[in-house]
């Protein structure tokens, strides 16, 4: 019997359209929904999200599915960076197979 | 979730706070088919192939870069030794080559174009010849353009006679480019055993045995490893050689995901990564400051050497793990004045070329962007290259020498390159002379490879 294990396979097949999103800054109200508001107006689908405030510092994480964002990653991020600005907060965009590629064996 | 959220700060940091970054995507471009009826048809057939694969190289890079949130900071072109395309007879014109491609360099936004090269270890063609003959006037009347030579190898031994050449060649290059600090030697590499598939410049061509296009990328990031150093101020040293070479992992897989996808977007095959902790003068990107947060009162103290071999061999521990496609220099580069805190290494006196010289026997370069006094003889720098090539060749690695004897200026005055160049003390050099030995030239017989004690 051969036995295959397709586990990386699938990881790679899973991780083709996501992002992982960060957000970082002094936290306030409003910085959930702003980013998420900007996310949905971009047709952004999120999938995870995860935040911790330590002290007085926020930091969230998303991981969105951009299949059906209309617009380039490059735009994506730029819209998520102004929107961030106007909340005081710091927003990076990254597409997901870089922490694969540097945390998975 | 996919992944632990101290996974994706750990990256996040690397990138925002610790200077991680692909160093250089790099195009290799073999134009061993582009000879024409005569050398103005060679010349025209070599830019327009050049062009053709290069041109789509910024656009790529830069979607690459904005896809996964890394910088790609240089875009550059390696070509077939230049050597191999010439008979001899061109003279002047091996110049009017350089400028067509410095011009479009400069058309294509692309830093710097490698190939300048002869592979000269074992003797020389004409062409190889007026190729070294043309380095002074090629170096001083181009901007992007960059030059090596190799002369010496483990497989055929030192050619002396080669590096009495190229010693002289260096001396002309920096009397032409005198207004500037002799800034034409910091584009020009003698080596031993030179990688045929290294990204970097000054050293990169696009080798023989390389396919017709390929794509090679560097990666670095000194500052993540000096974190990583800094994180573990009690560590033994066998621990922090295990440390570093996690971080040496991820940092290769990330040159490995940006290489690759680059090179398919291009439509070319991917060839190498090249994990190389190679500094610019930015503080935080620096490899002395790594050896100095290891424990040194400063690089160059006793202590460098074996800090430095750790390094090192823990980088390309790492490197091998992460990819099966790792390849140039891999390693640890030492380039003086491209690193702010070895700057000051021999600012202090802290680092003397000697000590350097020993450091190379366990870096992955050799001695890099070294400025030395204007009135340095050529004989003693063909006696400097002479002992770097040997490390190299007794040692079966790479070895280059990239020194940078400063116009009118002498030990302890200050020469400025701009940019990633940077800037440096002059380094007092031995005045005791080595010419008898040297100029008697000749070949030096390749090692043995056994017996070895």
């Amino acid at each position: 019997m051969i036995d295959v294990d397709l586990s990386a396979f699938e990881e790679e097949k899973s991780t083709e359209n996501k992002v992982v999103i960060t957000v970082v800054g002094k936290d306030r109200v409003g910085i959930i929904a702003a980013i998420t508001s900007c996310l949905a107006e971009h047709n952004v689908n999120i999938e995870d999200i995860t935040q911790k405030i330590l002290g007085e510092y926020f930091t969230m994480i998303l991981v969105g599915d951009t299949s059906c964002c209309p617009v380039t990653l490059a735009e994506l991020r730029e819209k998520l960076t102004r929107k961030g600005e106007e909340v005081g907060v710091k927003v990076y965009l990254q597409h997901a197979s870089i922490f694969r590629a540097m945390h998975r064996i | 979730m996919l992944f632990d959220r101290s996974e994706i700060l750990e990256t996040l940091r690397m990138l925002e706070l610790e200077n991680l970054d692909v160093r250089t995507a790099t195009l290799g471009i073999s134009i061993l088919d582009c000879r024409g009826k005569d050398f103005e048809e060679t010349v025209e057939s070599i830019v327009e192939k050049v062009r053709r694969y290069a041109a789509p190289l910024n656009a790529v890079a830069d979607e690459v870069s904005a896809k996964y949130g890394i910088p790609i900071v240089n875009r550059r072109v390696a070509i077939s030794p230049v050597a191999l395309l010439l008979r001899g007879d061109e003279d002047d014109r091996v110049v009017t080559l350089a400028q067509a491609l410095d011009a479009l360099g400069q058309e294509l936004a692309i830093d710097f174009i490698g190939g300048f090269s002869a592979l000269v270890h074992k003797g020389e063609t004409r062409g190889d010849r007026l190729l070294m003959e043309s380095l002074p006037s090629v170096l001083s009347q181009t901007e992007r353009i960059c030059a090596s030579v190799n002369v010496a190898s483990s497989r055929s031994g030192v050619n002396v006679d080669a590096i009495l050449t190229m010693a002289k060649v260096v001396k002309e290059t920096a009397e032409r480019t005198a207004h500037r600090d002799g800034i034409g030697c910091a584009k020009l590499v003698v080596f031993a055993n030179a990688p045929e598939d290294n990204p970097f410049m000054a050293g990169a061509f696009h080798g023989v045995g390389e396919p017709e296009v390929v794509v090679n990328v560097g990666v670095s990031g000194p500052g993540v490893v000096k974190e990583v150093v800094r994180r573990h101020p009690r560590a033994t040293l066998g621990e922090l050689a295990e440390v570093i070479k996690r971080t040496a992992f991820k940092i290769t897989r990330v040159g490995e995901l940006i290489g690759r996808e680059v090179a398919e977007k291009l439509g070319v095959p991917f060839g190498i990564v090249d994990l190389s902790l190679a500094p610019t003068p930015r503080m935080g990107d620096s490899v002395a400051e790594i050896l100095e947060e290891m424990g040194l009162e400063r690089c160059g103290a006793f202590g460098s050497t074996l800090a430095l071999a750790l390094l090192t061999d823990a980088c390309k521990k790492g490197g091998a793990m992460a990819s099966s496609s790792v390849g140039g220099l891999s390693g640890a580069f030492i380039p003086v004045s491209e690193d702010a805190r070895m700057s000051e290494a021999v600012a202090v006196g802290a680092l003397p070329l000697e000590k350097l010289e020993a450091m190379t026997s366990v870096s992955s370069v050799g001695l890099d962007m070294i400025a030395i006094p204007g009135d340095t003889p050529w004989e003693t720098i063909a006696c400097i290259m002479a002992d770097e090539v040997a490390i190299g060749v007794m040692n079966h690695k790479t070895a280059g020498v990239r020194l940078i004897p400063v116009p009118g200026k002498s030990a302890g005055d200050k020469a400025h390159f701009g940019g990633l160049l940077g800037e440096a003390i002059i380094i007092p050099v031995n005045p005791h002379r080595g010419d008898r030995f040297i100029l008697r030239g000749g070949r030096v017989p390749a090692p043995l490879t056994s017996l070895k004690n």
